[in-house]
């Protein structure tokens, strides 16, 4: 087996055809993490004992023929999604040593199949940042080229498949952490519907912008871990019934928001896009402008709404039921003091950026006008899709920077999100598809190709997917 | 619009110490980043949301858990622990000042 190739649907053909058993698999993965991880440091915690009892448990599933399509399969798992039992920090001192109390849906659902956890991956700290810099305990690097960031927040997901570390991995995307670090890393990314997958479990950092998602080497792939994962959650009161959208026929139209991808994105990976838009056009497909005047705002209401949201949802570590604790004369002290100990720069950027733009006074001019603009955004959206089955953008303005490039400028990195925020305001899917590379001094560095549908439709993205994947 | 943002004030409603060091950096780094999110001004949008095709989404409160079910996994993670309580420190004093 070759790990730098290996896709599930690859491993589990050898894996039923028992040319090679689970437990070889995951030995594999282990050797290749303690030869290439100290170089790349995809992972927090390598899970060596119990991925060798799950992958040996895996073995007896495949013997007894109840092999399900991600049984002995070993995957990665972002940090701040919870596994009973085991440390999930979001890469936060606040964190460092919580141990989760129970599994979140996603994990219960890859546990029935028989998948097989190899470990925890490093993250920006709640999922807040593009490049993995924001992490307490380090940066990781790009496997393509170590000095530069494999993107984020789920860069040390992306990195442990890009680099053979892992065959897949989960990673949450808030307004592009799993699209971004795709697209910077050679790989496929999928930021589900709002509400296909449940989010029970998941650290929450922007509640309604959030969705866990696969990232792995084809769409073949991310369709077969999603189909795994999704599904409607008694414990997550915003997953969807699974019949809430309609299904759409595929009219093979994609739409072109020409004015807003041309603005901001860098030459030639906009070169780029207009090839793999060429080569969607040469395969059958007809290519439609969309005029989405609104989008331009995108980037501007997600760095109110998601602040907002972080500002209350991170208010729950207060050091008083789990994580960190730093004791003080008062209760309000204790707070203060924890909250400081716990939180790195970005993540209290954030939470003062969104108490701000809650507090009395600034709340109409800020947030409301924010969450009034969101809904024109999605009209936007919805407007479009009435012509076109899907809409096309470059995933990001350009390819995977260097390390400590833009960690003094926080506004240089927002704009890293600034074709992506854009499915997360308005809910609907989208996929970061490899589209070619870039050079960079002298190396060559992957670009993604991203496709965004209607509420419901991962099939036209796999679909329309599946084109560009095979040009 | 937000020339002036008081910091110490945000840090305070936020439940957050911060350092004289932070604070500087912050005075200087939020107003850049409120002036480049005011461009939500120009949007031809009011402030209204509209909350589209609402459903209930509350499930039957059935099949209760049993008191206790969870109780030395919860408190297993707690800082402290007094009994099967959380302990916390006092809240409300009743060292009156003024």
């Amino acid at each position: 087996m070759n790990l730098d190739t290996l896709t599930i649907a690859e491993a589990r053909r050898a894996l039923d055809a028992k040319e090679y058993s689970a437990l070889d698999l995951t030995n594999a993965y282990l050797d290749a993490i303690a030869k290439k991880d100290p170089d790349i440091h995809a992972y927090l915690e390598v899970w060596a004992d119990s991925a060798r009892a799950e992958a040996t448990a895996a073995d007896a599933m495949i013997a007894a023929g109840k092999s399900q399509p991600l049984t002995g399969i070993p995957l990665a798992i972002k940090d701040n999604i919870l596994i009973d039992g085991r440390i999930a920090s979001s890469a936060s001192k606040m964190l460092e040593n919580y141990r989760a109390s129970y599994d979140a849906t996603v994990i219960k659902k890859l546990k029935a199949q028989g998948a097989v956890f190899l470990g925890r991956t490093n993250m920006d700290e709640f999922a807040m940042g593009s490049s993995t810099e924001n992490s307490a305990f380090g940066p990781t690097k790009n496997p393509l080229d170590t000095s530069r960031v494999p993107g984020g927040s789920s860069g040390g997901s992306a990195a442990a498949v890009a680099a053979g570390l892992a065959l897949a991995a989960l990673g949450s995307d808030t307004g592009g952490s799993i699209r971004q670090p795709a697209s910077h890393c050679g790989l496929t990314g999928l930021k589900p519907t709002y509400g296909a997958v449940s989010r029970f479990g998941l650290m929450p950092m922007g509640s309604s912008l959030d969705q866990i998602g696969p990232l792995t080497r084809t769409i073949d792939d991310a369709r077969t871990l999603f189909e795994a994962i999704r599904g409607h959650d008694d414990n997550d009161s915003t997953s969807s019934p699974d019949d809430l959208y309609p299904v759409r026929p595929l009219r093979r139209i994609v739409g072109v928001p020409r004015a807003f991808v041309s603005s901001g994105v860098e030459p030639d990976v906009l070169a780029l896009y207009d090839a793999t838009l060429e080569r969607l056009k040469a395969a059958g497909y007809e290519l439609r402008d969309v005029e989405m005047h609104n989008l331009p705002f995108s980037l501007p209401v997600y760095y109110i709404v998601c602040p907002a949201e972080v500002s209350t949802n991170l208010a729950r570590y207060d050091g008083v039921r789990y994580g960190l604790h730093v004791p003080a004369g008062t209760v309000n002290e204790s707070y203060e003091k924890t909250r400081a100990a716990g939180f790195g720069p970005e993540t209290r950027r954030r939470i003062i950026l969104g108490t701000f733009v809650l507090s009395s006074g600034y709340a109409d001019a800020y947030y409301r006008k924010a969450r009034a603009v969101r809904d024109i955004i999605r009209a936007d959206f919805e407007t479009a899709f009435s012509q076109v089955d899907c809409i096309a953008m470059p995933t990001a303005p350009g390819p995977a920077f260097k390390i400590g490039e833009k960690t003094s400028d926080p506004l240089a990195m927002y704009a890293e999100d600034i074709f992506s925020v854009t499915a997360n305001l308005a809910g609907v899917p989208a996929i970061s598809i490899p589209s070619g590379t870039v050079v960079r001094d002298g190396k060559n560095l992957p670009v993604g190709f991203q496709l965004i549908a209607p509420h419901g439709g991962e099939d036209i993205l796999f679909t329309i997917g599946s084109g560009v994947e095979k040009l | 619009m937000t020339d002036k943002v008081d910091i110490a004030a945000l840090a305070k409603l936020a439940r957050l110490e911060i350092s004289p060091e932070e604070m500087s950096t912050l005075e200087k780094e939020l107003p850049e980043i409120l002036s480049f999110v005011d461009a939500v001004q120009k949007a031809s949008a009011g402030t209204e949301h509209v909350v589209p095709s609402l459903r209930n989404v509350t499930r039957p409160d059935t099949d209760p858990i049993e008191t206790g079910t969870f109780t030395e996994k919860v408190l297993a993670v707690a800082p402290a622990r007094d009994g099967d309580r959380i302990a916390v420190k006092q809240v409300i004093s009743r060292n009156k000042k003024s």
